[in-house]
């Protein structure tokens, strides 16, 4: 495919170009920082702000450490995502499928996905409380939607001709749907899962600046009542850090799907 | 014919929830009216909010504030990413210069970026534009990218052939060859845009849904957090129907459905 697109720079020249964007990037912040067209306590240099992460890994602010924070947050993380994960494309395949379940699911689906998964945080306080079930709501309804979406979506576009061939050959539904739907629309069912993750974990983020005692957001929230920019922004690179972990993860999945299925 | 079936299947299952809701709250009492309204409390809290008004402001002022903010985010936002993702999707340079910033960026997510916003522009519109940015435009740089690349070799190497000049190339192969992903990820940008702009009222807003949402909540009046919940889901939906609506508009062999 590369040889059809403009021309593939080499891997030197891809590192190269990589490291001026980055250089660029860098450059501004620091001119902007040290100049003084912001103040230094809005905008601390990126050394300030590494060392700030670096000494935030022992020294405990707004309760504890910031890996004990961390940890808080990827358990409430990891149980909301699985749920919806698990929930999400299966239904998104069956709905792909059975026209009478989409029927009876778009609608009332389409009216609860428009509520954005933030709006849910003064329920999921007031019935499951702030400590693990109330963040576990919210991160499923971040989660949920685009698991379903993508499953559907990869359901609703496969190739007719797959279908038509499984179907002259006698398949039944749910050997269409666990053999030929589900392997055909993997790629988008795996894109849909990172987007998932992605909205996930950063529904959790918004739940912990809004209510909580403990994690990654709570302690942003400190860091902004203490006008500790520097502290924000080490939460920022904390968050940013695991949701790239996670994303990563996610990542190599893809392509190792895309491999096996021998696109790119 | 099919249509029609789609309907009633829909409809049936909308009233029944309808019917379930006041037996289940007020007959049954399987659910606490504490925890969640019944039909009347919702329907008294709305007309509270409606005339007398809520969290200082009517609903009406609410969610003007709130619609007028995510637009204005979501149009700056899409008028940055869909350029660079093209960009991006079309050349290996520009991919290998952009991305890494774009890697370092991305993975902050947009709600992560309020206390920032605050401590930068306050609690005033501009800091929750800053903050809607940063969530809509990610999707739309990535669904952009993602959809060039997934445009099929041949369409390109026979518009080449047949020496199409670059800005044809872009404007009728690959702009609509990468539009329905363009599109998808636009959607994905206002849901993202709602997300956020809900987020960073709750943390601090002076009107707006979030700001009703976190009055109702500090109150526990479920009532008006329902209230507060569906505003915020009707104007969503009223803003993704007009987004499909474009996407009908412009792609009529694709079938979407909202």
């Amino acid at each position: 495919m590369d040889v059809n697109r403009s021309p593939l720079p080499s891997k030197v020249e891809a590192f190269f170009l990589g490291m001026a964007g980055l250089a660029c990037f860098v450059a501004i912040w620091v001119a902007v920082s040290i100049s003084g067209l912001v103040p230094r306590q809005f905008l601390p240099t990126p050394w300030e702000v590494a060392l700030r992460t670096f000494n935030l890994l022992w020294e405990p602010f707004a309760g504890a450490s910031l890996p004990v924070h961390l940890a808080r947050s990827f358990e409430r993380f990891a149980s909301g995502f699985t749920l919806a994960a698990a929930v999400g494309v299966p239904l998104g395949l069956l709905m792909g499928w059975f026209r009478w379940l989409d029927d009876m699911i778009t609608p009332v689906f389409d009216g609860l996905r428009f509520i954005s998964p933030i709006a849910w945080v003064p329920f999921a306080a007031l019935w499951f409380g702030t400590g693990l079930g109330g963040p576990i709501l919210i991160i499923f309804s971040g989660a949920f939607p685009p698991c379903l979406i993508n499953a559907y979506r990869g359901a609703r576009f496969v190739d007719r001709t797959y279908i038509e061939a499984a179907q002259m050959l006698g398949t039944g539904n749910l050997r269409t749907i666990v053999q030929v739907l589900l392997p055909a629309s993997f790629p988008a069912i795996v894109a849909g899962l990172r987007i998932g993750a992605g909205l996930g974990w950063q529904s959790l983020v918004g739940a912990e600046l809004i209510v909580a005692s403990a994690g990654v957001g709570y302690m942003m929230v400190q860091g902004q009542s203490n006008i500790s920019t520097r502290t924000v922004m080490a939460g920022m690179i904390a968050i940013g850090v695991v949701g790239l972990v996670i994303d990563v993860a996610l990542r190599q999945l893809e392509a190792f799907v895309r491999r096996r299925r021998g696109l790119r | 014919m099919h249509i029609s079936r789609r309907l009633a299947i829909g409809t049936a299952t909308i009233v029944t929830l309808l019917v379930l809701w006041p037996v289940l709250t007020l007959v049954t009492g399987t659910i606490d009216t504490g925890r969640f309204p019944s039909p009347i409390q919702f329907w008294q809290s709305l007309r509270q909010i409606v005339t007398v008004g809520y969290a200082d402001g009517t609903l009406w002022q609410h969610a003007i504030q709130s619609l007028k903010l995510v637009v204005m985010g979501f149009v700056v936002a899409v008028s940055f990413g869909i350029p660079l993702g093209l960009l991006m999707g079309w050349s290996r340079r520009a991919e290998a210069f952009i991305n890494p910033v774009f890697l370092l960026i991305r993975p902050i997510p947009p709600l992560a970026w309020i206390p920032l916003a605050i401590l930068w522009l306050g609690l005033g519109d501009a800091a929750k534009i800053m903050v809607i940015f940063f969530a809509a435009f990610v999707p739309a740089v990535i669904n952009t990218f993602t959809g060039i690349r997934m445009i099929e070799p041949h369409i390109i190497e026979a518009a080449r052939m047949l020496g199409t000049g670059r800005s044809r190339l872009v404007m009728e192969v690959l702009v609509p060859g990468a539009a329905p992903m363009i599109f998808t990820g636009l959607r994905l940008s206002l849901q993202a845009s709602w997300t956020t702009l809900v987020a960073a009222e709750l943390v601090g807003a002076i009107t707006g849904l979030g700001r009703v949402l976190n009055v109702a909540q500090t109150d526990i009046y479920p009532a008006m957090v329902l209230v507060g919940m569906i505003a915020v889901g009707v104007l969503g939906w009223a803003t993704t129907r007009v987004l499909v609506s474009i996407e009908l508009r412009l792609m009529p062999w694709l079938s979407v459905r909202a």
